[in-house]
């Protein structure tokens, strides 16, 4: 069974507003040193176990529903399948 | 005979019920549409209403983009048809590309809920063409994500070429270049985030311009020439 992980984030240049409401909170941890943080979303696909061109129909679902190509970026990861069981 | 004008519920829509109401007292007729309607029932015109589609899953329109009467209503914008998208609509029509940028949080993060004054910028529109272009109107916003962003390539683009449609005077949610709507090339399809339709009774909204905004589109349908301040 195909595991594929898409990362989704804001592109550089649209601001953050829920990371930097998070850049602001962590003074209160005592974390000073932080120059910025930014929030996206993983996407966690499990695709069927017999299902084929796997890496195409994981960009065709980042690109035309996960990401708006206008605002955010997407990387896809496959998982190497786990070696059968003898 | 009346306007016919197709008001689209999808799973979460909240205002339909208002917009079918603005249309009825603007002078033309409401026809509910489905959001898996695979035809727009000879509909002259659609409003894609407020609300949340799909609770906002992933990204507010991002699922209605792909519901059945989005393909229909795509292909009538394409030859012609007015498209109003108001609020989750203008957020379905950007996800749809059938107007350029997007609708992000709000800068300050909060829900936004007031009356916004708006700036027409343009009587050249399909939905503004009864306004003076530079004239003041109030609309009720009421939003979380609203914040209208592009890149400055786009942006560029949309103020040489006269789409900005709707400009706030007190910018609610740090929109670019203070942006409240935007329109289409052609400037059939018109989305912004403020509500005309609740701005169409003084008992109930903080103005009544929004009943301009039907009759600008029945004056459109009905061919009635030039917009209204074309003639300066």
């Amino acid at each position: 069974m195909a595991r594929v992980v898409v990362d989704v984030m804001l592109k550089p240049e649209i601001l953050d507003p829920q990371g930097e409401a998070v850049l602001g909170a962590l003074p209160r941890l005592n974390v000073t040193e932080v120059a910025s943080v930014r929030i996206g979303k993983r996407v966690e696909i499990e695709f069927d176990e017999n299902a084929r061109n796997v890496e195409e129909q994981s960009r065709v679902i980042a690109d035309q529903l996960l990401a708006n190509p206008v605002i955010e970026d997407f990387t896809i990861y496959i998982e190497p399948s786990p070696i059968e069981a003898p | 005979m009346t306007a016919r004008v197709g008001i689209v519920t999808f799973p979460g829509s909240l205002d339909d019920r208002d917009a079918a109401r603005a249309v009825h007292l603007a002078g033309a007729e409401p026809v509910g549409l489905w959001h898996d309607d695979a035809a727009l029932a000879g509909v002259d015109a659609v409003f894609l209403p407020g609300g949340f589609s799909y609770g906002d899953a992933l990204r507010c329109g991002a699922i209605a983009r792909f519901s059945q009467v989005m393909d229909a209503i795509a292909q009538a914008a394409e030859r012609g048809m007015p498209v109003l998208g108001v609020c989750n609509g203008f957020q379905v029509l950007c996800e749809s590309h059938l107007l350029p940028g997007a609708l992000v949080r709000n800068a300050h993060l909060r829900y936004r809920n007031r009356p916004a004054r708006l700036r027409v910028e343009t009587d050249r529109t399909a939905w503004t063409r009864r306004f003076q272009a530079g004239a003041e109107v109030v609309f009720p916003a009421k939003h979380g994500e609203g914040r209208y962003v592009a890149d400055e390539a786009t942006l560029d683009e949309l103020e040489r070429s006269g789409r900005v449609v709707f400009r706030y005077l007190d910018n609610p949610n740090g929109s670019m270049r203070d942006i409240a709507g935007v329109a289409n090339e052609a400037g059939n399809v018109v989305g912004l985030m403020p509500h005309p339709e609740h701005a169409v009774e003084a008992l109930t909204g903080p103005s009544t311009d929004g009943l301009g905004v039907v009759a600008s589109v029945l004056a459109h349908l009905s061919g009635a020439g030039e917009p209204q301040g074309a003639n300066r």
